[in-house]
């Protein structure tokens, strides 16, 4: 599925990032391949967070390199991620819920009537906007009958379906994912993770942050760990069980990100893989980063 | 790869709908809480006058009618630009007394002054737009409570009129500040150039807030100001911008208070304060934000201004005027909650 011998469309090198004591990146590194989703996971204060933040704009990292399809990049603000083509969908439905389908869409960026209707007493084109809208959620088999109908009369999944499709329908690169069914029922949540395979499948690759391992394994091709500020394994769903994944985000076991596994041969046990951790100069419990 | 999700239970098409779904034929717009806010006001508009026309013959008189809209002019002005500060989901408690400071300045320039009438009325209008600017200042740079800013700036605003005009009425104003007084002849009906002035504004506003990227934008910013942020949409220029506006147009109406009163009064804009407060809510205005048109805010101005109308050829004390008025609003706010909840 993911074709790692493509330059990536996002990619990071030894990201670092201190907020006075704490050390919040640690030499992080991130490649996000054309065509995947991409799941960020990770326990709380893994320092995840801080990562999608510096690569959406919203954290300047100290050091480290970020790159687009290749090109260094220097995102200041997460206005400037944005122009670059990068979307993010937050969990927390982040729609106006008194305004229509089409607005919401078009918040912040909303289509002009031609000429100086437009540009001077910036009028807005409702039509074309309704007619966009519909376009864009036909486009990702969002069933919603009237653009013009209020966010606040559909369900939370549909709700979040608006707040993806706005992604999707501004996005040039890539669309970050934060936790996007964390807030949602689990038949809910299902209609948002089909949704979300449909962007990929359109053509957008997707970093899917969730601490939902279920929802993880039904639909990332590949999993990014995060442990203590850095990446600590990239796996498969099939390479690996959600129990070891577990294992790894924790802790408890070790992987060697620079000899990862095959994918066929099965896993080793946490302790056999800590005697080689050993072996190689390595703990299975680093010394904290905060220190 | 891709498979449709199967249909929610019910009659809302789900996410993952297949897109040959009839959504043309289905496009029946249901009536949203939006809506009972709009229908509601203008059914009790109408119920009142319907009242009041069997409890007095005059009621129905087109005399009557001419000074319902010259008594409606001032607070249904008033009521556009706190229409415009409830919808981000604020309040404007100093509304009153910014009117009242700046038809003080404009007249006590004219006329003590001898500054050029125009230039009068403009710096009086640029007062109140200065409370506007100070008000949205606070409420965006310290991020205060609207609530308390306006009350601070209420008092503010109170004692500087009183302060600069020495508690003295200023009379005998030049003709052109009172021009918007004047009236013309629709047949029996006399019209006031300044009632104009009101319909023409309202006229504009609901032309800003619902047709341009401006107007939208105070209502996501009021409906929920972090989506907003997150769209990239400059949220703390967007509430400083509308809360000058609204004093602006607090300014436009201490002209119109000026020409209609002829004089300028340091007592005035003390009830016109909570009467425009009540126009927005009677008008289905909701004062968490967001939900609101300025429609209803002139049919919540022109509710007040029958009732008070009414009341008054009905003989009814003013103190119980003040106390029907009062009931009003709780009515009206409750009636609004209850339609929500429902829709």
């Amino acid at each position: 599925m993911t074709d790692t011998s493509q330059t990536p469309i996002l990619s990071a090198k030894g990201l670092h990032k201190r907020f006075g004591n704490v050390t919040a990146m640690d030499g992080a590194d991130f490649e996000l391949y054309p065509g995947e989703i991409l799941a960020v996971i990770g326990d709380n204060g893994a320092g995840k967070s801080s990562m999608i933040k510096a690569l959406s704009g919203a954290v300047i990292p100290d050091s480290g390199e970020i790159s687009l399809d290749g090109e260094v990049v220097h995102f200041k603000s997460p206005l400037e991620a944005r122009k670059a083509g990068i979307e993010t969908v937050y969990q927390d439905l982040a729609v106006a819920p008194a305004l229509d389908i089409a607005t919401n869409l078009f918040l912040g960026r909303e289509k002009k009537r031609a000429g100086p209707l437009g540009s001077v007493l910036r009028m807005i084109d409702h039509k074309g906007m309704r007619e966009e809208a519909d376009k864009q959620m036909k486009s990702l088999q969002i069933g919603i009958r009237s653009m013009s109908q209020a966010v606040e009369t559909l369900s939370g999944g549909q709700r979040q379906g608006v707040a993806v499709a706005r992604a999707a329908a501004w996005a040039r690169k890539l669309v970050i994912m934060d936790e996007p069914t964390a807030a949602l029922g689990v038949k809910e949540s299902g209609q948002v993770l089909e949704l979300i395979k449909r962007v990929r499948d359109n053509g957008l690759p997707v970093i899917l942050i969730s601490h939902n391992m279920p929802h993880v394994f039904e639909i990332a091709d590949r999993i990014h760990i995060h442990r203590l500020g850095k990446r600590v394994a990239v796996v498969t769903p099939k390479t690996h069980t959600m129990h070891e994944v577990v294992g790894i985000m924790t802790g408890a076991a070790v992987h060697d990100l620079e000899h990862p596994g095959d994918g066929d041969e099965p896993a080793k046990p946490a302790e056999e893989i800590e005697a080689e951790a050993e072996a190689q100069g390595k703990t299975a419990q680093p010394d904290n980063p905060t220190g | 790869m891709t498979q449709p999700v199967p249909q929610t239970a019910g009659e809302s098409p789900a996410t993952g709908t297949p897109p040959e779904a009839p959504a043309k034929a289905q496009a029946v717009p249901k009536v949203s809480g939006d809506r009972v806010a709009q229908l509601g006001p203008l059914l009790a508009l109408v119920l009142a006058c319907i009242f009041f026309t069997t409890q007095s013959d005059r009621f129905l008189d087109p005399a009557n009618f001419s000074l319902i809209i010259q008594q409606v002019m001032v607070i249904g002005t008033l009521a556009i630009g706190q229409t415009l500060i409830i919808l981000t989901a604020g309040i404007d408690l100093s509304c009153g007394t910014a009117m009242a400071l700046g038809s003080i300045v404009m007249t006590k320039l004219a006329v003590d002054s001898n500054v050029p009438p125009v230039l009068a009325i403009l710096l009086g209008v640029a007062t109140c737009a200065a409370i506007g600017f100070l008000n949205g200042g606070l409420v965006v740079g310290l991020s205060l409570p609207p609530f308390i800013v306006t009350l601070g700036t209420f008092s503010i605003a109170l004692a500087l009129t009183h302060i600069y005009s020495k508690d003295e009425t200023i009379s005998n104003l030049p003709s052109a500040m009172t021009q918007l007084g004047e009236s013309f002849q629709i047949g029996s009906t006399a019209v006031t150039y300044g009632s104009l002035v009101t319909l023409g504004l309202f006229a504009l506003i609901w032309f800003v807030l619902t047709q341009t990227t401006w107007g939208r934008r105070v209502y996501a910013l009021g409906d929920n100001p972090e989506a907003t942020r997150l769209m990239g949409i400059p949220v703390k220029r967007q509430l400083l911008m509308v809360y000058v506006v609204a004093g602006v147009i607090y300014g436009i109406a201490a002209l119109l208070l000026v020409a209609r009163t002829n004089v300028g009064d340091p007592n005035a804009g003390l009830t016109d304060n909570l009467d425009a407060i009540t126009a927005v809510v009677l008008g289905g205005t909701s004062l968490f934000g967001g939900r609101g048109t300025i429609i209803g805010t002139l049919i919540g101005a022109l509710i007040i201004g029958v009732v008070r109308n009414g009341l008054v050829l009905m003989g009814v004390a003013s103190t119980y005027q003040i106390l029907i008025t009062g009931i009003l609003v709780i009515v009206a706010v409750s009636v609004d909650q209850i339609a929500r909840k429902r829709g």
